[in-house]
């Protein structure tokens, strides 16, 4: 539904995206993540045919963003970061506004802002002048305009970032629903929990490329390593490593408790288990320990930027020796 | 065409909505409908009595239909405002992106944008003039005749849309809200200056000249429009880098488009100038034609101002003999000195030139510099009634130095056409910023080769040669 390939966008010098390849489905909610200015903004006017791409190609909804940019742009729903609606207007004369732009007939029109307003709990104030909603309110008021016309594709920029936790969760539950109902879906965020709540695939971007990309828990075998595993027993762990099958890694140890690595936790766990019972050692839990997407983010961004400062220091000890020599 | 109007509409009846619960805006126009035409009114009536103690009957009729130019005048001025605002003040709130993200097309948007900011304004100014017309009825019994109503009526609208297309435009290409007011002063300054004419016009009674005055805006509204349609980028209203002045960014692209691939100055002549002339081709057609039509346009009017023969004194062309070269000599001709004035007067009216064009797309610029041709084929039209063959009239006043000069006017226009036409015509992957810049440096380079070396030349040769030949020619000396 959304693919990319090389997709790559210059302001004057400024190389803001580059060679960004996305490949998003029907049904799939990606997360892209990065620090603010990465490209992510600028990815997703490209998606929206608003920014024309200098190199690559886009494709959304089976249209190419250059060639059908009309086509895109009636095929894309988008929620903008920062949307300031027309606050003269109510929210009733806003989304059927926006419903003429996208040539909705006007039965349809009434149908969609009654169920949208009452989806995101504005029915009851529809009628007061969108200037004087809360920012929550007005954030849900756009997510409903971005809705409007049913897209087949979902651009969102910061979905849930001025909401109070009950309309997020609300949210939060309407992105699951249209992923339910096949729509292919870009969130880029800084929320990290919520994008790991919400994203099939993760993509994070920065300095406008694409550094590591992948489903959730794959990305974090490969940034994180194996997963790790805290076993909890009912006596004192003193003299008992033992008992830890060769198969597993050590790599913590408390009063009660061991931690474990293991590449393949379905068949090492039972026979870990199975050692310390067979040892008289009574386990009383074993538990997975939580890797969250944010040490996946931090591990990637500094990778990139360790490697970054390392070819810099590298370019730079070469040409000091450049010029030593040429001294 | 209905299709793409019908989604206009659509924009424009929301931001009529949007204007109508602004007091802002509501307010002036309220005043400038009701209030205004009363003062107007008021006015006429002390100015009508006061003229009329001293007989000026005529004085008082011409100012009723001043005065209902000036009221219907002022609630357009705010048109302006929220022209200047259309595009830039969305832009500035954040709220337009939705928009562009929308199936409507760059036309649309801006059709959309322009009627909206026309419509309140124009409509408030017609109920202004007709408030001030029936006070005038009621008080003074003065009636305006059918085609002038129709011509303040059209004058009105047209100026409105000149005003609000220009408008529109800054507004899309500036990111703020300021930098448009800023800019505002390229669409003030002309408007005010056409006022003053329009005004001048009105107390003379020459209504001939306003219609003029109302097709030439018709055109250039036209004009503005496409340049409008063409230049409205999705990608220029949302970036940042608009408003502020990139210096080095505007000397690359000048000097890309300068220099070309050339190597040195004789390459630069040899390849480069060809090869920008070859672009300006239309504009150098467009330019001889209106030369040969400025021409022909004053020798016809020396039929129809009923010029006689003895009229200017032309029929001493028919005693000019070699003792003229003495007079010559004395008026400064056959001297260096007076070619480089001639040279720089010619100079100084090409800059005239593209002042003018500044403001009106190229237009007016290259119409100033038919001005000469116009006077020349007046002159000659003139000097034929005495009985001389019209083409050695003409000869005897533009050769030799016309064989260098005219090319040099030529060039000039063009090249002032060339720049107006850059920002009224599509450039694919090109911003208006580069059509500009590069169509300046196309400009400053046919001036540097071309345009000055030859009016070097024909200043030269209108110096020391032109007087001979004309003697020759008329003198038969």
């Amino acid at each position: 539904m959304i693919q990319t390939e090389n997709l790559s966008k210059k302001f004057n010098d400024f190389l803001a995206v580059d060679q960004v390849n996305l490949d998003v489905k029907s049904g799939e909610v990606l997360a892209l993540l990065g620090p603010n200015g990465a490209g992510k903004t600028t990815t997703l006017r490209m998606l929206t045919s608003v920014l024309r791409p200098t190199n690559g190609w886009a494709r959304v909804a089976g249209f190419d963003v250059v060639t059908q940019a009309a086509q895109v742009r009636a095929s894309v729903g988008i929620l903008t970061e920062q949307h300031n609606l027309y606050g003269r207007m109510t929210a009733d004369e806003y989304l059927d506004f926006f419903g003429q732009v996208y040539r909705m007939e006007t039965t349809t029109r009434r149908k969609r802002t009654n169920e949208l307003l009452e989806q995101y709990g504005l029915a009851g104030e529809r009628m007061r002048r969108i200037g004087e909603y809360s920012k929550g309110m007005r954030q849900k008021l756009a997510l409903a305009r971005a809705l409007f016309h049913n897209p087949p594709v979902l651009l969102m920029d910061e979905p849930t970032s001025a909401m109070d936790p009950e309309s997020a969760r609300l949210v939060r539950d309407a992105i699951h629903g249209l992923r339910s109902a096949n729509r292919a879906i870009i969130i880029c965020t800084h929320n990290l929990p919520e994008a790991e709540e919400l994203a099939d695939k993760i993509a994070i971007i920065h300095q406008g490329r694409i550094i590591i990309s992948g489903e959730v828990k794959e990305l974090k075998t490969r940034l994180l390593g194996a997963p790790q595993f805290e076993l909890h027993l009912g006596s004192s762990t003193d003299g008992f490593n033992h008992a830890l099958p060769d198969i597993v890694t050590l790599t913590g140890q408390g009063p009660d408790w061991l931690r474990y690595q293991t590449d393949d936790p379905i068949y090492s766990n039972p026979l870990v288990i199975q050692s310390f019972v067979k040892n008289n050692i009574p386990v009383v839990g074993l538990s997975e320990v939580p890797r969250s997407l944010e040490k996946v983010y931090l591990q990637a961004i500094n990778t990139i930027e360790d490697n970054a400062q390392h070819q810099e220091w590298v370019e730079q000890s070469r040409s000091g020796g450049e010029n030593q020599h040429a001294g | 065409m209905l299709d793409n109007i019908r989604s206009a509409l659509i924009i424009t009846r929301r931001e009529l909505r949007d204007q109508l619960r602004d007091w802002r805006i509501v307010f002036p126009i309220i005043a400038l409908t009701l209030f205004f035409p009363f003062l107007a009114n008021f006015t006429t009536r002390q100015i009508l009595g006061f003229v009329q103690k001293y007989g000026a009957n005529l004085l008082a009729d011409r100012f009723i239909p001043f005065l209902l130019m000036i009221v219907g005048f002022f609630p357009i001025s705010i048109s302006l405002v929220i022209a200047l605002e259309s595009f830039s003040g969305e832009t500035e709130r954040r709220s337009i992106e939705p928009l562009l993200s929308s199936p409507l097309t760059d036309g649309q948007l801006y059709l959309g944008k322009l009627l909206a900011s026309l419509l309140t304004p124009l409509i408030a100014s017609y109920l202004g003039m007709t408030v001030y017309l029936i006070g005038i009825y009621r008080t003074t019994s003065w009636r305006a005749e059918p085609m002038f109503l129709v011509l303040i009526i059209m004058l009105t609208a047209v100026q409105a849309l000149v005003m609000v297309s220009g408008a529109v435009i800054i507004s899309s290409q500036t990111t703020s809200v300021r930098a448009a007011n800023l800019l505002a002063s390229f669409i003030i300054i002309p408007v005010a200056l056409l006022i003053q004419v329009e005004s001048l016009m009105m107390l003379w009674a020459d209504y001939r000249v306003i219609w003029w005055v109302v097709l030439a805006q018709v055109i250039l509204a036209g004009l503005l429009v496409r340049m409008g349609i063409t230049h409205l980028n999705r990608e220029e209203l949302l970036g940042h880098e608009l408003d502020t002045l990139n210096l080095r960014w505007m000397w690359r692209v000048f000097r890309v488009q300068f220099k070309g691939d050339a190597h040195s100055i004789w390459d630069w002549y040899r390849r480069e100038i060809p090869r920008t002339l070859r672009r300006m081709l239309i504009p150098i057609g467009w330019m001889t034609l209106l030369l040969i039509a400025g021409t022909y346009l004053g020798a016809i009017q020396v039929k129809d101002l009923g010029v006689s023969p003895g009229m200017f004194g032309l029929d001493r062309l028919r005693t000019i003999n070699t003792q003229i070269l003495a007079q010559f000599r004395q008026y400064g001709f056959f001297s260096t000195s007076n070619v480089l004035t001639i040279w720089w007067h010619n100079l100084r009216a090409v800059s005239i030139a593209v002042v003018l064009g500044t403001f009106t797309l190229g237009v007016a610029g290259a119409l100033i510099l038919v001005l000469p041709m116009v006077i020349i084929g007046f002159f000659t039209g003139a000097a034929s009634l005495t009985g001389f063959n019209t083409l050695t009239v003409l000869a005897a006043f533009t050769l030799p130095h016309g064989i260098l000069e005219i090319p040099a006017i030529i060039l000039s226009g063009a090249a002032i056409l060339h720049v107006g036409a850059t920002l009224v015509t599509p450039y694919q992957r090109q911003s208006i910023g580069e059509g500009l810049m590069s169509s300046i440096a196309d400009w400053v380079k046919i001036t540097l080769a071309l345009v000055i070396p030859l009016f070097l030349g024909a200043a030269f040769l209108e110096v020391f040669i032109s007087p001979q030949l004309l003697v020759r020619l008329l003198g038969g000396g």
